[in-house]
Order: C-alpha cells, then structure tokens, then sequence
C-alpha cells in the first residue's frame, strides 16, 4: 500500500505526575476516516493535540507522507494542511463568521501604505463557505458575532473553515457532541464528502453509531495506550466497548500489567 | 422577540453613550441660557477646557482600551503617568531653555515608562500572574521610584520652550486626537487589532489560530505604558512642572472611559472612538458641573452612578446575545 498521509509513532507525553500517552502510534492514509475511540480521559484530545501543533510530544515521532515534521505551534500543521476541529469550539465567539474562518491568516490589502484587512473578501468567502455548506445563516447575522449562531452553525463554521484551507488531513474533536441530530447528519455527510474527495479525516467519537456508520478503521485508546486497532468491516460494537473499558478477563490473563 | 425589535434594542444600546453625550450638553446648554444668558457649547474657552480635560484621561484610556479589549487591565499607568511627568521635567531641565532638548528628553521618558510596561506583559503574558495584581504591583513600583525621581519635593517645575510649545492652547487636544486617530486605525482595520480582539474573545482559539498570544500581550502593555508616558509628558508641558501623582486621579477616569464606551470588562468588545465618547462624557460631566456651579464633589457621584448604568447596559447587551 501507499504510504500514510500521517503517522505518529511511539507518542508519549506527560502532564506533570500523569502520563497522557505512552507510545503511542497510529497512521492514517489519504480518503480513509479513522475513528479514535476511548473513554473519558483516555487521551484522545491530547493525542490529537500532539498532531496538530498544540502540544509538543516528550518522546515519538510524526510524518507527514513518509519524512519526519517538527510542528512548532499549530500554525505549522496548518501550513502542511493538516487542519483540526477542536472539541471545545475554536472559535472567538466575539468575532464573525469571516474573521473566525480566516483567524490568524486574514487576507490583507494596502492602505496608506499599511496593511489591512481585507473585510469584504473576508464576508464573500464567508457566505461562499456556508454555500458551499448548504448551510443557510441570514445575512444580517453573518456580520455579527457567532456566540449569535446555533451549536450547529458554529460547528459548520469550524468546518468550513478546514475545508477552506484545503485540508489534507481533517481532525474532529468529537464534532458532534453538542448538536442536534439533523446537525449530526449534515456532519456526517460532510464527512463522507471530505472522504470522497480524498481527505483523510481522523475522528474522535464517543458515538459507536457514528464510527460505524462512517469509519473504516478503529484505534481504541485506553489510559493513555492503544488498547486495540480493528477494521471497522471485521468488528462489532461490543468488541470496541471491550477494549475501551479494559476486558478485565483479558488484564488478568495478560502477561505484563 | 422578534428581530426588528431585537435590532432596535442592540442598536440603542450601541449607540446610548452618543446620545447621552449629547443629552448633556443639551442640558448643559439649557441650564446655561436660562439661569446666566449664556452659552455652554458654543464658547471657546469651554471647548478648549472640556478637551483638556479630556486629553489625559483619554490618553491613558487609549491604552487601556488595548488591554481591557484582552480581557486585560493596567492599573500602573496612573503612576507610570506620574513617572514620566517627573522623568520629562528631569531629563528636560540640564537643556535650560533650548526647544530642541524635548527631542532627546520626549524619547528618553517614554523609554523609561515602557519598562514597566515590559514587566507587566512579561507578568502577565509569560509568568501568568493576574493582570490585576501584576498591575497592582507596578503600580505600587511606578510610585515609589516617581517620588524618588522627583526627589525632596513632589512637584519638579520645569521652563523649557519645547515643552511650553507642547502644552500651549490646544497643541495636547491636537496631539490626542491624532494618536487616537492612529490607534483607532489600528485596532479597527489592521491584524493587529484583529487578534487584539481574538484574543480577547478567545485567546485558546487565538493560539490555536497560530497567533503569538505571548508577545501579542506583552506588546499591548507596552502600548498602555506608552500611552501612560505620552499623558505624563502633556502633564509636564501643560503646568511646567511634573509631579509624581498627576495620573492618580487618572486611572479610575480612564477605565471609566473605556466602560462607558462600550468595552465589557471581560474582554472581547470595545474600541478607541467609544473611549472618547466615555472621556468626554466624564469631562463633559466634570466641567458642566462646575459651569452651573454645582459643589465639584458632585462629579464624583455623577459619574460613579454613570459608571455602573454603563456596566447594567453592557450586561443587558449580554443577555440579549444569550437570547438568540
Ligand atoms: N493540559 C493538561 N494538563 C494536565 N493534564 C492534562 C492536560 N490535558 C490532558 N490532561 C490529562 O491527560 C489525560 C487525557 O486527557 P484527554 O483530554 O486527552 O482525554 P480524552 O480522551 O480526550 O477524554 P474525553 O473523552 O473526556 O474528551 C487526562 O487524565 C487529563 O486529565
Ligand atoms: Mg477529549
């Protein structure tokens, strides 16, 4: 096979006395929706935190298309368009839709021989976005701020966003979490979309329905390791919930624990 | 609700501080034509009295919008200010009465006051200290080394050409408007401004966004510091003598200002013309009090009552956001 649009190798970080993640590894490749499932506190947001700039790993290694990439902050992950949605909404709920769609990469132009932003085209690619979207928010609300936005809306922007940059690799912080199910669905289609286009999306879920319904592989992570990696074609639900919560059985029988 | 009222509502209560500016000086006016047969507004002398009463307030609260726009407050500029009134008359006074001395002894000053300024962002951006304790802190520090600088006595006077050019008629109103019209541009239009405000709204969603939060934060309390050192100078010109507690009276005034204007202390909202209108809504205050010969401890409760309608508004504005 080809080689991964991204891999991580051999992960480990701490927080202080807690260790995160230990060696942990996982790779994803272009068109291919991997699920990342775990309990709460497994360490699925730092993991994918580590990926995407915001944290830095103690130990391990990532490659982006098979050579090695330092990520110094996240403006770096985003510059190798590896773009993520976060779980706890990343946007500056004060500012609108367009500035929060081009936070930190506005587009500019001269004005008295000093740069400024560029607010109309930011406004146009805004509604573009949300076209493109099929997301219908009304006019006047576009240029306010989006704590004036439906979870849903929000979350749409987020994803606008990404899509707008042309991610190659498309990370969720459990993007669904906080909307409604017709919201759920359009994530969900967009997804499938993104897929098609030959985006890798990595997704974290605390939904088996939604993994099963979208994901072709599982990574499951339990206390900070990976406790199993299944295609989602030769696995069932109860397995998955088997390796997130620790098969107890299985501990007891295990060799070193 | 429905939206046409919602609109209404949001646009009256961005607008309010226009209209109450307005509402007191059409009572100002009033008042006066009646009980003196006079003018308030339309008298030179008045005009010229509110926008010097307003520039160093204003000047202070140009910076301090910067940072209480980052969810941010400076609440060392007062006596930064008063460090460089001393620090202007100081470094101005070994040049006699040569004009040109102002050039060395303007930039020398605003150097000094940028350190605190440092120390603040560096508090504050890197060590994670409070803004309103690390502030409380230079505040503290600013003062003792402003008493000190300016040596036996509390005021050091000053006579130097330069320096009375500076603070001649309406030379500091000028000079106010222009900065204010610089930092206005600034924050308003430039990315700048943008990620002042982001970080303000949402400073992990601004590091995530690639924005150097860090240094975006110790370049504001810069910007409050030299803002603080510009009031001190202005101080100096305008008296010929600099003390080292001419900002005292200043801090809470300027952060009025910036309540009033429209800025929420949590941060995220506010901008540089709003300021003004607060300033000049406290000077319009302040002087149209004294005009019609009401006891000056008055200026106190007045504004303090406008203070907190500013804040009830700014938290009514919240709700209605809640609501859609
Ligand atoms: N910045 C941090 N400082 C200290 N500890 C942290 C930090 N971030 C995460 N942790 C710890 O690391 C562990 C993993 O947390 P993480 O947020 O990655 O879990 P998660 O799998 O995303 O959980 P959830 O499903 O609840 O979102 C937890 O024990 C958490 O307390
Ligand atoms: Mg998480």
């Amino acid at each position: 096979m080809s080689t991964p649009i991204l891999e991580a190798r051999d992960i480990s970080i701490r927080f202080g006395g807690v260790e995160a993640l230990r060696r942990v590894s996982l790779h994803v490749m272009p068109g291919e929706v991997l699920a990342l499932a775990g309990d709460n506190g497994a360490g699925k947001s730092t993991l994918i935190k580590i990926i995407s700039g915001v944290y830095h790993a103690d130990a391990g290694q990532l490659l982006f298309n098979g050579t090695p990439m330092q990520l110094r902050d996240p403006q770096d992950a985003r510059a190798q368009g590896i773009e993520t949605i976060y779980q706890d909404l990343a946007l500056a709920d004060n500012l609108d839709v367009g500035s929060n769609i081009f936070l930190g990469r506005e587009p500019v132009r001269r004005q008295f021989g000093i740069q400024v932003i560029d607010r109309e085209r930011m406004a146009q690619v805004a509604r573009e976005v949300l076209e493109r979207l099929d997301i219908v928010i009304p006019a006047r609300k576009l240029r306010g701020p989006v704590k004036m936005l439906s979870g849903g809306q929000r979350q749409a922007i987020a994803i606008g966003r990404a899509i707008y940059w042309n991610a190659h690799v498309l990370i969720m912080d459990e993007p669904t979490a906080a909307l409604g199910v017709p919201e759920q669905r359009k994530v969900m289609e967009l997804i499938a979309a993104l897929k098609a286009q030959g985006v890798a999306v990595i997704l974290i879920s605390h939904n088996l329905h939604d993994i099963f319904a979208i994901a072709d592989r599982i990574v499951v992570l339990r206390r900070g390791e990976v406790a199993g990696e299944r295609l989602v074609a030769g696995t069932n639900g109860d397995e998955i919930v088997r390796l997130m919560v620790g098969d107890t059985y299985a501990d007891a029988r295990g060799p070193a624990h | 609700m429905d939206n046409s009222r919602l609109d209404r509502l949001a646009l009256i209560s961005k607008i309010w501080p226009w209209l109450f500016l307005c509402a007191l000086l059409v009572f100002f006016e009033v008042w006066a034509r009646i009980s003196d047969h006079r003018s308030f507004i339309f008298n030179a002398y008045n005009l010229q009295s509110i926008g010097l009463a307003a520039s160093a307030p204003l000047l202070l609260a140009i910076g301090q919008t910067f940072v209480i726009i980052t969810a941010g407050i400076d609440l060392s500029v007062g006596f930064v200010m008063g460090l460089a009134a001393v620090c202007i008359a100081q470094f101005t006074i070994p040049g006699g009465n040569a004009p040109w001395v102002v050039l060395l002894s303007i930039p020398a000053t605003i150097v000094v006051c940028l350190v605190p300024g440092f120390v603040n962002g560096v508090l504050i951006a890197r060590l994670g200290v409070p803004a309103f304790i690390g502030t409380l802190g230079m505040y503290g520090v600013a003062r003792g080394v402003g008493f000190l600088a300016a040596g036996s006595g509390m005021t050091v006077a000053v006579n130097n050409a330069g320096l009375a050019w500076l603070g001649h008629g309406w030379t500091p109103v000028v000079l106010t408007l222009i900065l204010l019209l610089v930092m206005h541009f600034i924050l308003s239009k430039t990315r700048f401004g943008q990620y002042t405000y982001a970080i303000g709204g949402n400073p992990q969603s601004a590091v995530r966004a690639g924005i150097n939060v860090r240094r975006h934060l110790v370049v504001i309390y810069l910007i409050a510091a030299a803002f603080a050192a510009v009031g001190g100078i202005v101080y100096t010109s305008r008296f010929a003598a600099g003390a080292a507690n001419a900002g005292e009276p200043m801090l809470l005034d300027s952060i009025a200002a910036v309540v009033i204007g429209g800025a929420s202390l949590f941060g995220g909202t506010g901008n540089v013309i709003g300021t003004l209108i607060g300033a000049l809504i406290i000077a319009v205050i302040e002087f149209g009090l004294v005009f019609i010969d009401v006891n000056a401890f008055w200026q106190f409760i007045v504004v303090g009552i406008v203070i907190i309608m500013s804040v009830l508004i700014d938290q009514y504005k919240e709700r209605l956001g809640g609501a859609q």
